[in-house]
């Protein structure tokens, strides 16, 4: 599928709350695609961080929003110490995160956990994925 | 030196094997460890956005209260609880705008700059107990014990709160050493297990447990050993699942480092807690004859 890039479709407003949260700019990254190669849930992203990182480039709010990738992350930091460009990777995942929880989106609903669940995991792991992934 | 420990929510809960070997490890070898008073979760995850300060309110808080009880260092044993409280620190150090607002907002505490040091528990070990004292005091030599060294993701990224220089992998095979265990290290030995995805995406957070644990048997590990209640639960609780689903060949033994620690200072089983641990890992251990009650069984 064709993608129509200029002035028009670039978001700039969107790259420039992105690098406001994140504290980093996208335009560092070159494209090597390391932290793809690194990422341990890279299998099971639609898109690798390499190419959202291309997407929040050319200010794709809305291909950016439609990826499950930050929705996949598991802040483990792993991107981020590869980067050869020293981008704080894990530090845009968030930012792209809380772009849609912001909007006041839960991608888990704790209400809606089964209680067996609840009962089963350690509290870290419910308090960090609600922390994550929760408005 | 006045120590302070910071247990967090998971120990007091679903990991008192992690918990309990430690306490009582610290009292057979001689050390002074004050629970902290009034301690309150530290939030899990350290919060990436700029905006955010609201989230580093609570380790913050947790420091300060190290800081009241009269600490220059504060001990945990939960390796995210270690990454959450260490981060907060280095930004109250380095940070003096974030600082003032911090500071400011907790206005009923006394003002933080990071007078307090986090340490994990395997640096406290290492730095302050010393492998040595901890080699003269083992009573039953794990000797034979093919034990995989995992680290996970949060003690050892970012670099700036890392346990050791992320690219040494020595402090947890040194520590096994110290209780004549031998420390096997294996490519995945830093891989993420998945973390909070296991409740949002458990496939993912599955693959990659399996990943983590075939890797350690390629290796020629017997068993793993771990300091974090998430990582216990993805590698060792889901094996069940894992085998079911034909994701790994053979069950893993999994251990908390604490529990070889008590085991290996010859402490009894209310110490070890391997009534918590899994079923292979009993087994495991009783094949090798080192003295474990034989009431125990596992779960």
């Amino acid at each position: 599928m064709p993608i129509e890039i200029s002035d028009k479709t670039i978001k700039r407003e969107f790259i420039e709350r992105l690098a406001k949260l994140s504290g980093q700019d996208v335009y560092k990254c070159f494209q090597c695609g390391t932290c793809a190669g690194a990422c341990p849930m890279s299998g099971h992203m639609d898109s690798v961080p390499r190419k959202v990182m291309r997407m929040a480039q050319l200010g794709m709010e809305e291909r950016v929003g439609e990826t499950r990738t930050c929705w996949t992350c598991a802040s483990c930091h792993t991107c981020t110490v590869n980067c050869p460009r020293g981008i704080d990777i894990a530090r845009v995942m968030e930012a792209i995160r809380l772009l849609t929880l912001r909007k006041n989106v839960n991608l888990v609903e704790p209400s809606k956990l089964p209680a067996e669940t609840v009962k089963e995991l350690p509290q870290i792991a419910l308090v960090s994925c609600f922390r994550k992934l929760t408005s | 030196m006045k120590i302070s420990y910071y247990p967090g929510c998971t120990l007091k809960t679903k990991a008192r094997n992690l918990e309990d070997a430690a306490v009582a490890s610290m009292a057979a070898l001689g050390v002074d460890f004050q629970e902290l008073e009034r301690w309150n979760c530290c939030g899990a995850v350290h919060s990436l956005a700029d905006d955010d300060l609201i989230h580093h309110v609570a380790p913050v808080r947790d420091l300060v209260r190290a800081m009241d009880q009269g600490s220059d260092k504060v001990v945990t044993l939960c390796s995210m609880c270690y990454n959450t409280l260490a981060r907060a620190n280095l930004l109250m150090r380095q940070d003096e705008v974030k600082r003032k607002t911090i500071n400011d907002f907790m206005s009923e505490e006394k003002d933080y700059h990071g007078e307090v040091e986090v340490l994990h528990f395997l640096n406290f070990l290492r730095d302050h107990v010393g492998f040595d004292k901890v080699r003269e005091r083992v009573k039953v030599p794990l000797n034979g014990l093919k034990v995989a060294t995992y680290y996970g993701c949060t003690l050892v990224r970012p670099g700036n709160v890392a346990i050791e220089p992320p690219a040494d992998r020595k402090l947890m095979a040194e520590f096994l050493e110290a209780i004549w265990a031998s420390p096997v290290d294996f490519a995945d030995a830093t891989t993420c297990c998945g973390s909070y995805q296991v409740l949002a995406n458990p496939d993912a957070a599955l693959d990659v447990a399996a990943r983590i644990l075939e890797s350690a048997t390629r290796a020629g590990a017997e068993a793993v050993v771990l300091s974090c209640p998430l990582c216990e639960y993805s590698l060792a609780r889901k094996q069940d699942e894992l085998l079911q689903k034909n994701k790994i060949s053979k069950d893993v033994p999994v251990f908390y480092f604490t529990q070889l620690l008590a085991a290996a200072l010859g402490l009894g089983s209310e110490a070890c807690r391997f009534d918590l641990s899994p079923r292979c890992s009993v087994e495991l251990l009783k094949s090798k004859n080192y003295p474990i009650d034989a009431a125990v069984v596992g779960v």
